[in-house]
C-alpha cells in the first residue's frame, strides 16, 4: 500500500492541515508536507474526523439477508464515514454463541469495507430468561465486549443485575434496550396527543425511563457499568444527568432520527415513521440534542435497521420498526447538531468516534488524527447540500425517512487502516 | 365533496350538512315500493371487509343496491388475505377488477388512509371502521338521528349537550363522534372511567367526565359504547358488575334525563353491561332507528363520492336544489 497525502483539510474543524498516510498509518501531521511519491487529496474547506465507530447497526446476516448482508451493511457503513461498526445480535440464529458471533466477526473481515466488532446477547434467544454464555463469547475470536439483548429488554431485573455483574470479570459492557414489555403491549408509537387521535397503540416514555432509573441504581448497587441504548425522552435525559450527577458509571446513545423527527409524521400513516422506540415530540427532540450537546448523552449510535420494502409498503399495523440510518447519520448530525450551533466538528468526532469506541472498549478506532494513529479517517464535505435519493444507498434496504429531505454534508473520503473504503462519495 | 370518505375531521360543517340533507332525500326512496334508485347503475362497490361486522356490511350493501351499483363482498375470512396477500395487493386485485368505490373495514388504525393515499387504487375510498381510530359513516348516522330527533331534521346540532360513555380509549365511534358532532355544532362530553379515557385527550375539543350522574341531567343525548368485557381482563375495571354500577344506563339513571333526550347505541348492545333491557327497549332508545338511518347515510355517502351532481331524486324540493347548486 502507497502514500496518500490529504492535504489542507481542516482536522476535526480545526485549522488547515496535511495528513499523509503511509500504508496503515498517519505518518505526519503538518503543513507543507511533500507530496513525494503520494496520491494527493486536495481538501481544502473539507473536514477531517476520525473513522466514524457506530455502537448499534443491524447488519441482519445470518438470517434475513434479503434486507442487508455484512457486506452490503458494511459498504453502507463505508460510505456513511464509518469505520467500525457493532453488529447487534438479534439475527437469525441469535447470537448468543461464541460460533455465531464469530461468524460474523468473520464475515466482516471478509467485506473489508468496514470492521465489524459482534455484539454479543444477553441472555439466551433474546428471551431474556437465560444468561448466554457471555465469557465464551468474549473469549472468542471476535472479541465481544458489548451485550445487548436489543430488540428486546432485559426487563427482568435479577437477569439484569447478574449480567450487570458478571461481565465485569472481562470489562464488558450491557448495552440495554429500556422497554418495559408491559407498559407497551400492542404499542405502535409515542403515547400523547397524535396517538389519541390516530388511535394507535400507545409507547409511553415511562416504559423507557423506568427501566433506565432502575438499571442505573442496579448498575450503581452492583459497582458496574451500563450502556443505555437509543434513548428517546426528555425524561430518560433527567435520569442520565442525574445518575452520572451522582458518579454512576452510565452512558447513553441517541439515534439521528430521535434528534430531528417527531410523531406528528406518524399522522400520514406511512410506516417509513415507524420506529422503536418511536418517535417523539418536538419537546423531547430538544432535549436530546442539550443532552447529546452537554455530554449527557455519550454518542450518537445509528440504529440501522434495514427493512425490505414488502415490510415497510403496507397498513402501519403490519409493518416493521426500524429506519436504515449509516448512509444518512452524519449529515442528520451536522443538520441538527452543527448548523444549529449546539457542536462543533470536535465534538462530533467525540460523540460519534472517540467516546463509542472507548465504550466498546475498540482498540485502533476512535484515535486521534495524529502520527503513528492507524489511518481510520473520514473527509466530510460540510458545505455540500441534496437531496437524500435511497436509489443511490449502498445498503441492501431503502426505508429511509429522509427521502427527497435536502440535508448538509457529504462523505468524500473514507479511510480503514490506509486503505480508501470511499472516495470522492462513491465505494472504491 | 373530497373523493375520500377517511376521517370525520375531514368533513366541514356545510360537507356535513349537505350528508345529512342528502340522507333526508335517500330515507324518502326507502318509504317508496320500490327502493331503488338509478343513480349508481354501472358502478362497482367493494365491500372489503378484514374485521367480522356483519352488520356494517349488510347496511353498505343495502345502500349501494339501493342506488343500483354493483356491489362485491370480499371478506377476508376464507379469502387471499388469510393466506398472506398483503393490503397492497388484494387493493391491486380490486382495482384491476374496476372497482369504483371501496368501502374497508380493517383492524388496523390508519389503512383506509394508507389505502387512500398510497396510490394502490384509484377509485373512491370508504372508511367503514379502522382499529380504534375512526369510523365516520357512523357518526353521520348518529348525527343524522340526532339532528332528527333534536333539530327537526335541518341544519346542524347547534348547542345540544351530547354525552358519550363508555369506552373512550379504543372506540372509532367516539372519535369520529368528538369531530363531527363539534363540528356540527355540538357540545360532547366524555365519560368514562380514566383508564378508557386516552392520554392526550386534553387536546380534544370536548369535556371529560368520570362520573356519568353528574352529566346525565344535562344531557340532550346519551350515547353509550360497547364495552368489551375482556378489558376488565387487562385491568381497565375491576368487574363487569362495577363497571356497570358506575357507568352503565339504568333506568333509574334515564329517568334523571331531561324529558326530550334520547338514548343511542351504535350496536351490537351488551345489555346487563353498558345498558339495562330497560332502558334498550324504551321508546327513548334509538339503537333500531339508527340502523334504518345507516342506510341513509351510506347512500348519501356513496352517491356523493361517487360524482352524485345530479339531485337524489328526480324530484327534489327546493333545499335540494339549492344544494346541488353548492354540491357543483
Amino acid at each position: 500500500m502507497g502514500k496518500t497525502l490529504i492535504r489542507g483539510a481542516k482536522v476535526l474543524g480545526g485549522e488547515p492541515q496535511d495528513v499523509l498516510i503511509d500504508g496503515e498509518t498517519i505518518a505526519e501531521v503538518g503543513t507543507g508536507i511533500s507530496a513525494e511519491g503520494a496520491e494527493v487529496i486536495e481538501a481544502e474547506g473539507k473536514i477531517l474526523l476520525p473513522g466514524l465507530v457506530d455502537l448499534h447497526t443491524h447488519l441482519r446476516e445470518p438470517g434475513r439477508e434479503d434486507s442487508e448482508t455484512v457486506l452490503t451493511g458494511t459498504k453502507a457503513a463505508a460510505v456513511g464515514g464509518y469505520t467500525s461498526v457493532h453488529a447487534m445480535a438479534n439475527t437469525f440464529p441469535v447470537a448468543d454463541t461464541a460460533g455465531v458471533v464469530e461468524q460474523v466477526w468473520r464475515l466482516g473481515k471478509e467485506s473489508g469495507y468496514c470492521d465489524v466488532q459482534p455484539v454479543g446477547a444477553v441472555t439466551v434467544g433474546l428471551e431474556g430468561k437465560k444468561l448466554a454464555e457471555l465469557g465464551a463469547m468474549h473469549d472468542s475470536a471476535a472479541n465481544v465486549r458489548v451485550f445487548s439483548d436489543d430488540g428486546k429488554c432485559v426487563d427482568d431485573a435479577v437477569i439484569m443485575r447478574r449480567a450487570l455483574e458478571y461481565v465485569k470479570a472481562f470489562d464488558g459492557v450491557v448495552a440495554q434496550h429500556a422497554q418495559e414489555p408491559r407498559l407497551t403491549e400492542g404499542a405502535q408509537m409515542n403515547e400523547g396527543i397524535v396517538s389519541a387521535e390516530l388511535g394507535l397503540g400507545g409507547w409511553p416514555a415511562v416504559a423507557e425511563e423506568s427501566i433506565i432509573a432502575r438499571d442505573v441504581l442496579l448498575a450503581d448497587h452492583v459497582g458496574s457499568r451500563v450502556h443505555i441504548c437509543h434513548l428517546s425522552t426528555a425524561g430518560s435525559v433527567e435520569i442520565v444527568r442525574w445518575a452520572k450527577s451522582r458518579g454512576i458509571d452510565v452512558t447513553a446513545e441517541v439515534t439521528p432520527h430521535h434528534l430531528l423527527l417527531t410523531d406528528e409524521l406518524v399522522r400520514t400513516y406511512n410506516p417509513v415513521y415507524k420506529v422503536n422506540p418511536p418517535l417523539r415530540t418536538e419537546r423531547d427532540v430538544m432535549a436530546l440534542r442539550e443532552a447529546l450537546a452537554d455530554g449527557t448523552i455519550d454518542v450518537v449510535a445509528t440504529d440501522h435497521a434495514p427493512h425490505p420494502h414488502e415490510d415497510k409498503d403496507c397498513e402501519w399495523g403490519a409493518a416493521a420498526m426500524g429506519m436504515v440510518g449509516l448512509e444518512t447519520a452524519l449529515s442528520v448530525i451536522q443538520h441538527t447538531m452543527v448548523d444549529t450551533g449546539l457542536i462543533d466538528w470536535a465534538q462530533v468526532a467525540d460523540r460519534m468516534s472517540f467516546r463509542p469506541a472507548a465504550i466498546g472498549r475498540l482498540e485502533g478506532h476512535g484515535r486521534p488524527v495524529s502520527v503513528g494513529e492507524p489511518a481510520n479517517l473520514t473527509l466530510v464535505d460540510s458545505a455540500y447540500r441534496g437531496a437524500v435519493d435511497p436509489a443511490g444507498f449502498a445498503s441492501r434496504s431503502r426505508n429511509t425517512p429522509y427521502e427527497g429531505r435536502e440535508l448538509p454534508g457529504r462523505v468524500t473520503h473514507t479511510f480503514l487502516r490506509g486503505r480508501a473504503t470511499v472516495v470522492d462519495g462513491k465505494l472504491a | 365533496m373530497k373523493r375520500h370518505l377517511i376521517s370525520a375531521a375531514d368533513l366541514s360543517r356545510d360537507d356535513a350538512v349537505l350528508i345529512l340533507d342528502t340522507a333526508e332525500e335517500m330515507a324518502r326512496v326507502a318509504d317508496r315500493p320500490i327502493k331503488k334508485l338509478p343513480t349508481l347503475r354501472g358502478r362497482t362497490v367493494v365491500n372489503l371487509f378484514f374485521e367480522d361486522s356483519t352488520r356494517t356490511r349488510i347496511s353498505f350493501e343495502a345502500a349501494a343496491k339501493r342506488l343500483s351499483a354493483d356491489v362485491i363482498n370480499f371478506s377476508a375470512k376464507g379469502s387471499s388475505v388469510s393466506k398472506g396477500e398483503s393490503l397492497k395487493d388484494t387493493a391491486l386485485t380490486l382495482e384491476a377488477m374496476g372497482a369504483d368505490a371501496v368501502v374497508i373495514r380493517h383492524h388496523d388504525s390508519g389503512a383506509p388512509h394508507r389505502l387512500a393515499t398510497s396510490g394502490w387504487i384509484g377509485g373512491s375510498v370508504i372508511n367503514a371502521g379502522d382499529g380504534t381510530h375512526e369510523h365516520p359513516t357512523q357518526a353521520l348516522l348518529d348525527a343524522f338521528t340526532m339532528r332528527r330527533r333534536l333539530a327537526g331534521g335541518e341544519g346542524d346540532l347547534n348547542g345540544r349537550r351530547i354525552t358519550i360513555v363508555g369506552d373512550i380509549l379504543h372506540s372509532r365511534v367516539a372519535r369520529s363522534n368528538v369531530h363531527l358532532l363539534t363540528t356540527l355544532g355540538a357540545e360532547v362530553t366524555l365519560v368514562a372511567p380514566p383508564t378508557l379515557v386516552p392520554v392526550g385527550v386534553e387536546t380534544w375539543p370536548c369535556e371529560v367526565s368520570y362520573d356519568l350522574d353528574a352529566v346525565v341531567a344535562k344531557s340532550d343525548a346519551v350515547m353509550m359504547l360497547r364495552v368489551q368485557r375482556e378489558r376488565m381482563n387487562a385491568a381497565f375495571f375491576p368487574t363487569e358488575r362495577e363497571y356497570a354500577r358506575r357507568y352503565g344506563l339504568d333506568g333509574e339513571r334515564m329517568a334523571r334525563m331531561p324529558g326530550h333526550a334520547i338514548v343511542m347505541h351504535p350496536g351490537p348492545m351488551n345489555r346487563g353491561m353498558e345498558i339495562t333491557a330497560e332502558v334498550a327497549d324504551s321508546p327513548r332508545c334509538t339503537a333500531v332507528e339508527q340502523v334504518t338511518n345507516g342506510v341513509s347515510i351510506r347512500m348519501a355517502v356513496m352517491y356523493l363520492l361517487l360524482g352524485g351532481n345530479e339531485p337524489a331524486l328526480s324530484t327534489p324540493s327546493t333545499t335540494s336544489t339549492t344544494r346541488t347548486e353548492e354540491n357543483k
